[in-house]
């Protein structure tokens, strides 16, 4: 069962602000999930191989050409807030 | 007590593209003019792996002896900073591209072997600058030009010993780069970067210290000042019977010291998982074999052959083998006139007095080619000009472009070896020095010598010496 601590940490990492419901609805859902985790690991996989992709792919790979690149101003236009040319983010320290 | 320190080296690979998406990777371009909804990390997008990067971290794998794995794969890691517009850099973690590799490093003329742990391909992050300094900024500009640039990230093992050792590590690892071409090894502009995991322990004893890492290191300086402030810290608070704490410093080079970085408490839980969008790697025989094959000489074993081919001093070897083009520049003049040693002095004398021994394309473009300074050294060698009037003539080629013989013919340098005209300034010199040759007589033997050098300057420095000193002595013999 995954604790009210744990999804505090988890939501830090994702710099995610919970309220005290939020943070409970949270941790059912995770829990409801981990549940289903639960079920999965009681298969017997011995002899398969992890699957980190679920199409058997391999060497997708491109040559090292230069594409142009999107113009500045695209790039930027969504941008909440810029200085010139650059992108402008709040402080980053936490005081 | 014993020193231990481990180098993270990153290291630029040498494509034109980035690592997952065709944008441009050159350098100082206006911010954010070279980025795409990949390199962006907009939603949706779909990453796709440089072939030439993955090629290129496997020739420096090979370099290092390294073993290149059958299959590898990409994983994400994740953190929340603005550097990273996705909130995740892919990187490789359970899967490398190599592992267990070895460099040879030489310190005070003793060789050691520091091992290589691992070697990866990661994707670089944007560039951050704070509105002031980083604690009081109360925001960031942010450039994604470098997000997304192909990075090779190697590990050492702990086997360093001294910041000197690590200085020195460093700088054979960027020799061995440049030399292969896989990267160009600038760290002004940040193509290697280097972080250190240092730590102390007792002597004789095999377990690690608790180790502090040290960021923010950017010249060889920085990195051996770094090192030697951070293990005299840690001695002294050990001495002083205080825990060492497992943490991040940053070098600050202006002040001569690390500082502890405040510490992000969740900072090292990077939750790392397979790329979904990136399909594994397998890297075939045929592959690395090919690679191999299209390897040049190493720094290493190129050095090793100076020494034994061309019959240099170590030193010349170890400076003349700091690049490629280097090397290739001082076997082309060899070829075209064996004195090894006579091309060597010119070549670090007169050659590197303006341009950097690694400084590749200065070398490669230099307007004194090869065969420019092989026609000059034959100039002195059959006597038409005095090595002092070279160095002059080397100087006219370095500006003008034009061969040595076209430049004494055209400005009458050639060395005056007419001995009845010798005779006569000889005459004159002699006639006006009556002190000096008194003291010649008295068995001053400098007088000598400052005659020699005032018919030098009589003649414009065009005399042949050898003609002047036999001349002198058989003058002042009968006087
Ligand atoms: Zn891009």
């Amino acid at each position: 069962m995954i604790t009210r601590e744990e999804v505090l940490h988890i939501a830090r990492l994702a710099r995610l602000e919970l309220s005290d419901t939020e943070l409970e609805r949270m941790r059912e859902q995770l829990n409801s999930i981990l549940t289903y985790i639960d079920r999965l690991r009681a298969l017997d996989v011995t002899g398969v191989e992890p699957t980190s992709h679920a199409v058997p792919l391999v060497n997708v790979m491109r040559d090292d050409e230069v594409v142009p690149p999107f113009p500045q101003d695209e790039m930027l236009r969504n941008a909440p807030d810029r200085v010139g040319e650059f992108f402008r983010v709040p402080r980053i320290i936490e005081g | 007590m014993e020193t231990v320190i481990g180098l993270e080296v990153h290291a630029q690979l040498l494509t034109r593209s980035k690592m997952f998406c065709g944008c441009p990777t050159t350098f100082g371009a206006p911010p954010n003019s070279q980025t795409c909804p990949v390199c962006q990390g907009m939603p949706g997008v779909l990453p796709v792996v440089n072939r030439r990067a993955v090629e290129l971290g496997i020739r420096a794998a090979l370099a290092f002896d390294c073993r290149v794995n059958a299959a590898c794969r990409f994983a994400r890691k994740h953190y929340y900073y603005p550097d990273m517009p996705k909130n995740y850099q892919i990187t490789q973690y359970e899967e490398p591209l190599a592992e267990d590799g070895h460099l040879e490093i030489e310190v005070d003329g003793a060789s050691r072997t520091i091992g290589i742990q691992r070697l990866h391909l990661e994707e670089d992050v944007g560039k951050l600058l704070h509105e002031g300094t980083l604690e009081t900024a109360q925001a960031s500009l942010v450039d994604y030009n470098r997000s997304g640039v192909p990075l090779m990230e190697t590990v050492s093992r702990p086997d360093l010993r001294s910041a000197e050792e690590a200085a020195a590590y460093l700088k054979a690892f960027r020799a061995v780069l440049v030399f292969l071409g896989v990267s160009n090894g600038n760290m002004e502009e940040g193509s290697l970067r280097c972080d250190a995991n240092v730590s102390l322990r007792p002597r004789g004893s095999r377990e690690l210290g608790t180790k502090v890492e040290i960021k923010n290191m950017n010249s060889f300086r920085s990195v051996k000042q770094a090192l030697e402030f951070e293990v005299r810290r840690q001695a002294e608070a050990l001495a002083a019977g205080e825990r060492i704490v497992q943490e991040t410093r940053l070098w600050d080079a202006d002040r001569g010291y690390t500082r502890a970085m405040r510490s992000k408490e969740y900072a090292h839980d990077y939750r790392y998982f397979p790329e979904p969008d990136l399909v594994p790697l397998t890297i075939d025989r045929a592959w690395i074999e090919e690679i191999r094959a299209g390897l040049p000489e190493l720094p290493r074993q190129r050095r090793a052959r100076f020494v034994t081919q061309y019959g240099l001093p170590p030193y010349d070897a170890e400076i003349l083998t700091q690049s490629r083009a280097l090397a290739e520049y001082f076997e082309a003049a060899v070829r075209e006139f064996p004195q090894p040693k006579v091309v060597s002095n010119w070549v670090m004398s007169e050659l590197l007095r303006e341009l950097g021994a690694d400084d590749e394309q200065a070398i490669r473009s230099s307007p004194v080619t090869p065969a420019r300074l092989a026609g000059l050294l034959v100039l002195i060698e059959d006597g038409t000009i005095s090595g002092k009037i070279a160095k002059e003539v080397f100087e006219k080629m370095r500006r003008g472009g034009e061969d040595a013989r076209a430049i004494v013919g055209r400005e009458g340098l050639t060395q005056v070896a007419d001995e009845a005209a010798l005779g006569r300034v000889i005459d004159q010199v002699l006639a006006r020095s009556p002190r000096a040759i008194e003291d010649y007589k008295r068995g001053k033997t400098a007088a000598a010598k400052a005659l020699v050098g005032q018919v030098m300057k009589a003649t414009g420095g065009k005399a042949n010496p050898g003609i002047v000193n036999r001349l002198l002595e058989e003058k002042l013999s009968k006087i």
